[in-house]
């Protein structure tokens, strides 16, 4: 393969660009690589910098209040939690929720679960994780410059929001 | 079937010749837990020992006949043999009464009991293959599901022990044979960039393992804000990727450095036909090294799935349970060396009889 650059020498260099699943791909010569100013000794540290995702921050420790909040359910401290970096039950993400928002953030970039949904979960869990899907898709139609799209995936959302107050308010008539 | 059974073959996600190349197999695993009771790591014996039964009680209404061990019955030998063939976490194998593991025939389905969740699914398939294995453990999930209450919220996802595992749950894995970056010395940089996009770098036996024998399991570190098919085509995508790295590292090496590997495979072979002392760590080096000289076509009287099983064959305890005897250290090495002569004496036997 071909330098993509000088047409030349050989491709030694490969590089890998992924942009929301698009893959682009750049073959250089050592030289024209150099030139560049392509730092050779970490290749696939590009695609990094490229994605413009920087390290993760690190956290601070001593986030939160001076008293020690525990778990009601399992009675877990947070002092605990932080030694262990485990949870005592389901329960601790609503007792420890102002920490772990940050610290899921700060992991997954994200703090909507947008994947499987269990069938025993009621139609609140479906619309909620329709809803942020179809708000990563505005964001996505807004970074094309598709605004006409943006608009419609708006309403939609707009919808589905109504819905979920129609069936919240139809349980509390029903309890 | 037993586990003396489970030895004398090996497990489906094997390669069947869809796993030929670096990529080896590829592994699904959803991490769950039962709504109002306490994580594993927190929670009494009697609590672990409540989930235990109802998931043999789940089970048992399963047809298909899965293997069910409990690790407080397990003898130590059996607990190693399992975590040997990827069925286990050396973490689970450490654990006693109420924790366990459920296994289907083909090994390609296990089910861990209180290991850090309450239910850990793992699917396994050879070769690139992400999405079969998520279709499989999709489906046990839903099994399991319809007879458990998940601990689940609609904005966190399936609530785990460790909140690095909160949303979906899934640990998506690739294990592949990376010997061409490794000699041309180009795995460190690989390792740093993969760390940086959000994908992590494992050796052979996952967490807190060496990458023996050039294995490596590149795996999603992101739990949350993707769905499972964007994680599995994500990963999928720099796999691919890696796997161009490796075969144009491979290239690279065949174009420069041709009569040194050449020599390196057939030195692999003469010592795996002749040694008479073999440490695990030295067999997995070898193997690798005969493995690689198969796919340049250096040597044809192997086949790729004989050598990704002798990868498991020449583990501890595999050795221990084929002998039927405990072995110590030193004695294991003698052993180990005189099955892979054997194995090599067959091959060439086999092939000269061709």
């Amino acid at each position: 393969m071909n330098c993509e650059c000088c047409h030349k020498k050989d491709a030694t260099i490969h590089l890998t660009q992924v942009i929301d699943g698009n893959v682009k791909k750049l073959n250089l010569c050592q030289e024209c690589a150099l030139e560049s100013g392509i730092d050779l000794n970490s290749p696939i540290s590009i695609t990094d910098v490229l994605l413009g995702l920087g390290a993760q921050p690190a956290l601070n420790p001593s986030i939160g209040t001076e008293f020690d909040l525990s778990c009601s359910r399992c009675q877990m401290t947070r002092a605990e939690f932080k030694k262990r970096a485990r949870l005592g039950c389901p329960e601790c993400y609503n007792a420890f929720m102002g920490e772990l928002n940050a610290l899921t953030k700060a992991m997954h970039h994200s703090a909507q679960h947008v994947g499987k949904i269990p069938a025993r979960q009621g139609n609140t869990a479906r619309i909620t994780a329709q809803i942020a899907a179809l708000q990563k898709d505005i964001e996505v139609a807004i970074a094309k410059e598709q605004y006409e799209m943006a608009a419609n995936l708006r309403d939609k959302i707009k919808a589905l929001r109504t819905s979920v107050h129609a069936s919240v308010k139809e349980g509390s008539h029903d309890a | 079937m037993t586990l003396d059974d489970m030895v004398r073959r090996h497990g489906s996600w094997i390669s069947t010749g869809l796993g030929e190349g670096p990529a080896i197999s590829s592994r699904i695993r959803l991490a769950r837990n039962v709504e109002k009771y306490t994580f594993p790591g927190w929670a009494s014996e009697e609590e672990k020992c409540t989930i235990w039964d109802r998931t043999v009680e789940i089970f048992e209404s399963i047809k298909t006949p899965f293997i069910q061990l409990g690790m407080g019955e397990a003898s130590d030998l059996d607990k190693e043999i399992l975590f040997e063939r990827h069925l286990i976490s050396q973490d689970l194998a450490r654990k006693d009464v109420g924790c366990g593991v459920f296994v289907s025939p083909d090994e390609s389905l296990s089910v861990m009991v209180n290991e850090e969740d309450h239910i850990r699914i793992q699917s396994l398939q050879p070769g690139l293959n992400l999405m079969a294995a998520w279709k499989d453990a999709d489906q046990i999930d839903d099994q399991l599901e319809s007879n458990l209450t998940y601990a689940f919220s609609p904005k966190l996802g399936y609530l785990t022990s460790c909140p690095s595992n909160v949303g979906t749950g899934m640990r998506a894995s690739v294990m592949l044979h990376l010997p061409g970056l490794v000699f041309m010395e180009e795995m460190d940089p690989v390792i740093n960039g993969i760390s940086k996009i959000g994908l992590a770098v494992r050796g052979m036996w996952g967490e807190g393992t060496e990458a023996a024998g050039n294995m490596f399991q590149i795996s999603n570190q992101i739990t949350m804000g993707r769905r499972e098919d964007e994680i599995i085509a994500h990963l999928e995508q720099i796999v691919c990727e890696l796997i161009d790295h490796e075969n144009n590292a491979r290239l690279r090496l065949m174009n420069d450095r041709a009569p040194t590997i050449e020599d390196l495979v057939a030195r692999a072979r003469g010592i795996l036909s002749n040694a008479r002392l073999m440490t695990s760590a030295e067999a997995l080096n070898l193997l690798s090294t005969l493995r690689l000289g198969l796919d340049l076509g250096m040597v044809d009287q192997f086949s790729q799935r004989e050598i990704d099983m002798l990868f498991i064959a020449i583990q501890p305890a595999h050795l221990q349970k084929v002998n039927n005897k405990t072995l110590e250290p030193d004695d294991r090495d003698i052993v180990r060396a005189e099955m892979l002569r054997n194995f090599m004496e067959d091959r060439t036997k086999n092939n000269d009889l061709d």
